[in-house]
C-alpha cells in the first residue's frame, strides 16, 4: 500500500517539474525565437549572418547531447549548472532556434503590400515592423506553435537523462520499485497527452480569440 | 581547457560507434517509411471507426515522448514473455514513433496534389490504380522529400535516447569514456560536433534531393 | 416513333449542403449538336457537365446518355447506375477543365497518349502516331516533347483538348476552356473548337463566356440561372431577340461589360 501512495506521490512530483520546465523553457525559447527572428530581418550583413549561424548551429545540435554538453561538460569551464537549470537552458536554446524559423516565416508570409503600403503612410521602418508587421506575424505564427509546444513537451522528458527528476525520470524509478510496468507507463504516457491537448486548445482558443480578423481563421473547424 | 590530444585518442572509439549510429538511423527511417502506408490507409479508410481509432492512436503516438515509449517496451515486452535485445527495442520504437509521422507526411503530400489531376483522370477514365501509380504518386513525392527529411533529421538526432536503455551508440560510448577518464569535456563536444556535422551534411543533401527532383518538368515550384 | 435524344436531363436537382445549385432541371440534346451554355456564376452550368462526366451525384432526377441511364430517378429520388455502366458511359465523354489540368510530369505527347494505352489498350507505336496526329491538328507538332510548365496558358489548353480527342468521345464537355486563359491567347483555342465543331457527328456541350463566339460556332443556346434553363433558342433568336427578361438582363450586363 505504502507502495502505491510513494507511487502516486512520485508522478505527482514529477508531472509538476515537468510543467515547471516545460513553461520556464518555453518562455526562454519565445523570447530567443522572436530576438532571432528579428535579428534576420536585419539589414546589417553581419547581425544577420551572426544571427543564422547561431539558429543553423543550435537547429543542427541533439538536443540530448546538448542536455548532456551542459550538465557534464560545461563544470569543466568552471561552470556548474543544476540539472533542471541545464535543462532550461538547453531546451531554451534548441527550441529558441527553431522558434525563430516559426518568427522568420510567419513575418515574411506578411505580404510586401503591408510595407508598401506603411512606407506611403510615411512610416519609419522601425514603425512598420513594430506596429503593422509583428501584431499581424504574432497572430500568424499561433498554427504552428500548437506544434513546437508538443515538440518542447517531448522535449522536456530528455531532461530525465540529465538527472532532472521530472515525470519519465519518476516513472522509470516507480516502475522499477512496484514492478507494476504497464499501468504506470500507461499513466504517464496519458498525462503526457492531456499536457499536449491542453496546450493545443490554448493555442486554438487564442487563434479563434485573436484572429478573428484573418479569413484562414475560420477555416479551421 | 580541452585537451587536443585527448580529444584525438578517443575519435577512432566514437567514430565506430557512429557506425551504429547510422546504421540505426537508416534502417528504422526505412521501417518508418513502411509503416507510414498502412497507417495512411487505415486513417483513410472508409468505415468511420477504423479511421478515427487510427487517428486516435496515431495522434497520441506523436504527441507523447519516445523515450517514454522507449523504456514502457523495454521494460514491458518481458512481462509478455517476449525477449528483444535493446537495438530491436530502439528499432521497433523509432520505426513506430516516426511511422505516425510519416503517415501524416504522406496525407499531406496526397492533399498536395490539386483537386483537378483527379477529375481529368476520371475524364479519361483512368483506372485507379493507374491514376495512383503514373499520376498521384510522382506529384506526391515532390512535396514529400523535405518533411520526410526533416524527420530523418530529427530521428538520427534521437538516437542517443537508445543509450538509456544501453545500446551502444555515440553518446552512451562519449558517457563511458567520461566516466572511465573522468574527463566529460572532450568526449561530449566531439559527440556532439559529430552529430552536428552529420546532420548539417543530411540536411544539404536532402535540399539537393528536393532541387533535383523533377526539376525538368516543374517551373514556377 | 420519334426517336429519343442522345442526352437527357430531367427533373435533376443538385445541392452542395445547404446551397441548391440545379432545380429539378430538365435539358435533352440530340446526337451531334454544338450546344453553348451561358449563365452568371454559381448558375449550375458547369456542375451539369460534372454531372454528366460522372464527376458529382445528383440528389433526384434522371440523367440519361443514349439507352443507358446513369442516374435513374424522378423528381423525389434517384438512383446511380452499376459501376460497369457508369463507366461504360464515362468511355463516351471526353472533358476539357478551365484549369486544363494537364498532367505537368509528362510531355505533351505522353499526356496525350497515356490513357489510350493505359485504358483503350493501344499499343505504344499505335497511340503516339495517334497522340502526334492530334497535336498536329490542334497545331503543336513542335511542342510535343515539351512539359506544360513550358507552354503557354493556350498551348496548355490545345493539348488538353487534344489529350481528350484521343479517347474518341462521342461527346465533348468543355467547361470554360478559355476563361483562365490571357485574352491574347483565347484565339488560338477558340480556333481549334471551330474546327471540332466542324466535325458533323461530334456532340459539343460548352460552358462559355464567349458571347460572340457562342453565336457563330453554335447550333442552340440555352441560358441557366439559378439552377434552371431559362432560355433556349438557336443562337440568331437568342441573342437578337430573347423572349425572357432574366435573359435579356443578363445579356446587357454582359455587352456592357
Amino acid at each position: 500500500m505504502d507502495v502505491l501512495i510513494e507511487a502516486r506521490w512520485l508522478v505527482l512530483s514529477g508531472t509538476i517539474v515537468t510543467l515547471r520546465v516545460f513553461v520556464l523553457s518555453f518562455l526562454f525559447a519565445a523570447i530567443l525565437a522572436l530576438l532571432l527572428g528579428l535579428l534576420r530581418q536585419s539589414k546589417h550583413a553581419l547581425v544577420c549572418g551572426a544571427a543564422t549561424c547561431w539558429v543553423e548551429f543550435f537547429r543542427g545540435v541533439s538536443t540530448v547531447v546538448q542536455l548532456f554538453w551542459l550538465y557534464f561538460a560545461l563544470p569543466f569551464f568552471g561552470i556548474s549548472l543544476s540539472a533542471e537549470t541545464a535543462a532550461i537552458i538547453g531546451l531554451g536554446l534548441v527550441h529558441g532556434a527553431y522558434g525563430s524559423e516559426v518568427v522568420r516565416g510567419a513575418m515574411q508570409s506578411i505580404g510586401r503590400d503591408q510595407w508598401e503600403a506603411a512606407t506611403a503612410l510615411g512610416y519609419s521602418r522601425r514603425q512598420t515592423l513594430f506596429g503593422i508587421i509583428m501584431p499581424q506575424a504574432l497572430i500568424a505564427m499561433l498554427p504552428p506553435l500548437g506544434n513546437s509546444l508538443v515538440l518542447l513537451l517531448k522535449g522536456t522528458s530528455i531532461a530525465s537523462i540529465i538527472t532532472v527528476p521530472e515525470l519519465t525520470f519518476q516513472s522509470a524509478l516507480v516502475v522499477n520499485r512496484t514492478l507494476a510496468v504497464v499501468p504506470i507507463f500507461i499513466c504517464v504516457l496519458l498525462i503526457y497527452y492531456s499536457i499536449a491537448i491542453a496546450a493545443t486548445w490554448i493555442v486554438r482558443l487564442l487563434e479563434r480569440k485573436l484572429g478573428r480578423w484573418r479569413p484562414q481563421t475560420l477555416n479551421i473547424r | 581547457m580541452f585537451d587536443f590530444s585527448f580529444a584525438a585518442s578517443i575519435f577512432p572509439q566514437l567514430a565506430v560507434a557512429a557506425i551504429t549510429t547510422v546504421f540505426v538511423t537508416i534502417a528504422s527511417f526505412l521501417f518508418a517509411l513502411v509503416a507510414g502506408i498502412p497507417l495512411l490507409l487505415l486513417r483513410r479508410s472508409r468505415w468511420q471507426i477504423v479511421s478515427q481509432t487510427t487517428t486516435a492512436v496515431v495522434d497520441f503516438i506523436r504527441c507523447t515522448p519516445i523515450l517514454v515509449q522507449l523504456y514502457f517496451l523495454y521494460f514491458a515486452m518481458p512481462e509478455f514473455g517476449v525477449r528483444l535485445s535493446p537495438l530491436a527495442t530502439g528499432l521497433l520504437v523509432f520505426s513506430v514513433h516516426y511511422g505516425c509521422y510519416m503517415s501524416e507526411v504522406y496525407r499531406a503530400g496526397l492533399e498536395a496534389v490539386p483537386r483537378g489531376q483527379w477529375d481529368a483522370c476520371v475524364a479519361l477514365s483512368l483506372p485507379r490504380v493507374e491514376t495512383y501509380r503514373s499520376i498521384v504518386l510522382p506529384q506526391m513525392i515532390y512535396p514529400i522529400i523535405p518533411a520526410a527529411g526533416n524527420y530523418l533529421v530529427h530521428l538520427f538526432k534521437e538516437t542517443p535516447l537508445l543509450a538509456s536503455i544501453s545500446v551502444v551508440e555515440m553518446m552512451f560510448v562519449s558517457a563511458e569514456i567520461g566516466a572511465d577518464r573522468f574527463r566529460y569535456l572532450e568526449p561530449i563536444t566531439l559527440c556532439g560536433l559529430l552529430f552536428l556535422i552529420m546532420s548539417i551534411a543530411a540536411a544539404g543533401l536532402i535540399r539537393t534531393a528536393e532541387f533535383f527532383y523533377g526539376r525538368h518538368w516543374r517551373r514556377a515550384w | 416513333m420519334i426517336p429519343q435524344p442522345f442526352i437527357a436531363f430531367s427533373t435533376v436537382s443538385k445541392r452542395f449542403g445547404a446551397r441548391v445549385v440545379l432545380k429539378a432541371l430538365d435539358l435533352e440534346i440530340p446526337r451531334g449538336q454544338k450546344l453553348a451554355i451561358v449563365g452568371p456564376s454559381g448558375s449550375g452550368k458547369s456542375t451539369l457537365l460534372r454531372i454528366l462526366m460522372t464527376l458529382e451525384s445528383v440528389e433526384a432526377g434522371s440523367v440519361r446518355v443514349d439507352d443507358q441511364y446513369l442516374w435513374r430517378g424522378g423528381r423525389e429520388q434517384t438512383t446511380k447506375a452499376t459501376d460497369a455502366t457508369t463507366a461504360a458511359i464515362r468511355r463516351r465523354i471526353g472533358m476539357v477543365f478551365q484549369q486544363f489540368n494537364l498532367f505537368p510530369h509528362m510531355t505533351a505527347l505522353q499526356n496525350v497518349s497515356a490513357a489510350p494505352i493505359k485504358v483503350l489498350g493501344k499499343s505504344k507505336d499505335e497511340a503516339l502516331a495517334q497522340a502526334r496526329n492530334l497535336l498536329a491538328r490542334v497545331g503543336l507538332s513542335d511542342k510535343v516533347d515539351a512539359y506544360p510548365a513550358f507552354l503557354s496558358g493556350g498551348q496548355q489548353q490545345r493539348v488538353a483538348i487534344a489529350r481528350a480527342l484521343a479517347m474518341n468521345p462521342e461527346i465533348l464537355l468543355l467547361d470554360e476552356v478559355t476563361s483562365a486563359l490571357d485574352p491574347e491567347l483565347v484565339g488560338e483555342v477558340l480556333n481549334v473548337i471551330r474546327m471540332l465543331a466542324a466535325k458533323g457527328d461530334l456532340t459539343i456541350l460548352m460552358v462559355t463566356h464567349q458571347m460572340g463566339f457562342a453565336r457563330e460556332f453554335a447550333d442552340r443556346v440555352c441560358f441557366i440561372d439559378s439552377g434552371e434553363v431559362v432560355e433556349d433558342a438557336p443562337p440568331a433568336r437568342f441573342f437578337d431577340a430573347p423572349t425572357q427578361r432574366r435573359t435579356q438582363d443578363f445579356l446587357r450586363t454582359i455587352i456592357s461589360a
